[in-house]
């Protein structure tokens, strides 16, 4: 595959997360703080992300495990991730986020519960595609190319 | 060649701001540090209200006199925070003969009317939403410089902005508040709220807002009818 196959590919496929709702503009506005100076930042917050959200996500589980749900905690380890997933557009993930946090008001243990398998699904997606992404970034500038930037 | 450069002054003052930002959030701290890197600031990140109250030295273990830090400029900090929130600290910084004066502005993922006024009585130059673009950081770079004072972005969220009149002669904060509602996670009120009050202000956005998503492009209006100016 040539260079310029290989941008398509990337550009397509880019394309394709944001048609689907993986991601939004806020992870347009990340590419744009990206540079030479700093040309791995989408990559390092993208990672710091999923190193947080898994932290969440854990805790979540075990604050829906207990025999009193504490639905307080529950809700603010939503509401953090809520606020990552939004800052690097992971916008599946925030959605789930918000309907979550209804469930934890109206203390429905059992809708949490479901809304926590949701958001491990989402979380899980959006890393594979991030994960896919960055490597058809990485082939393009192994080959010698540039990123193509786009505007979604 | 001529001994001496002469610099547009933006670019010297830009040069010159300390930001001091304020998160709980390891990701948010991470992209407000670029976000204000990139548009010139030198920026210090924090974790807390605690810490950047050490940092300006309020925390009660120095004298107010001592303070071994580079001038700050601006405070952002977040609204939400375990242990002391954003507004807190705004009204701890506030109270403070030092800092008082230091600009303060909170960034919330939540657009609460009741929320927004309350900081901005209690002092608060700005009202951010998450999450921060940056449209939002150079506007708040050009309004510094307006006004020449230095800002502190907390990174509290803060819906909405509402701009304090000094900032913002043309903005009518009447029509503001009558949109604004008490929306919690709601983002199709917040949509019709901004958007029905961005009609009398500028619509000119900021370019780097291609604003594809509804729920941001009206807040980005809103937030970007001063660098229409």
């Amino acid at each position: 595959m040539d260079l310029t196959q290989m941008q398509r590919r990337l550009v397509d496929y880019t394309s394709s997360l944001f048609r689907e709702g993986y991601l939004d503009d806020q992870f347009t506005q990340l590419q744009q703080l990206q540079d030479e100076s700093n040309p791995d930042f989408v990559f390092e917050v993208v990672t710091l992300f999923f190193e947080d959200s898994q932290r969440l996500i854990n805790e979540l589980g075990e604050a829906l495990d207990q025999q009193n749900v504490d639905f307080k905690k529950v809700d603010a380890h939503v509401h953090q991730l809520k606020g990552s997933s939004s800052s690097i557009g992971a916008q599946r993930v925030k959605n789930v986020c918000v309907i979550f946090r209804n469930y934890c008001e109206e203390r429905n243990t059992e809708r949490c519960m479901r809304c926590l398998q949701q958001l491990k699904h989402e979380n899980s997606l959006v890393k594979t595609k991030l994960e896919t992404l960055f490597r058809l970034q990485q082939q393009i500038l192994t080959a010698g190319g540039s990123i193509p930037m786009w505007s979604e | 060649m001529a001994t001496e450069t002469i610099y547009p002054k933006h670019v010297v003052d830009s040069q010159q701001l300390h930001v001091l930002a304020v998160d709980d959030s390891l990701v948010d701290r991470k992209v407000i540090e670029r976000l204000l890197k990139i548009s010139s600031f030198k920026v210090t990140t924090v974790d807390s209200g605690k810490r950047a109250l050490q940092y300006l030295g309020l925390d009660g273990e120095k004298s107010s006199a001592g303070f071994d830090g580079l001038k700050v400029n601006l405070i952002i900090t977040d609204y939400w925070m375990p242990g002391m929130t954003g507004y807190e600290l705004l009204k701890k910084i506030k109270e403070s003969s030092t800092f008082r004066e230091v600009p303060v502005v909170i960034m919330s993922s939540e657009s609460v009317l009741t929320r927004i006024n309350r900081c901005l009585e209690e002092g608060a130059e700005e009202f951010i939403v998450k999450p921060v673009q940056l449209s939002d950081v150079k506007r708040l770079k050009n309004n510094i410089k307006r006004e020449e004072v230095s800002v502190v972005v907390t990174e509290e969220h803060v819906p909405i902005v509402t701009h304090k009149r000094k900032f913002h002669e043309t903005m009518d904060s009447s029509t503001t508040e009558r949109k604004i509602e008490d929306a919690t996670d709601d983002s199709t009120s917040d949509i019709s709220i901004l958007s029905a009050s961005t009609s009398p202000t500028s619509s000119a956005s900021s370019s780097t807002s291609t604003s594809s998503s509804p729920l941001n492009s009206p807040s980005r209006r809103i937030k970007t009818c001063d660098d229409s100016d």
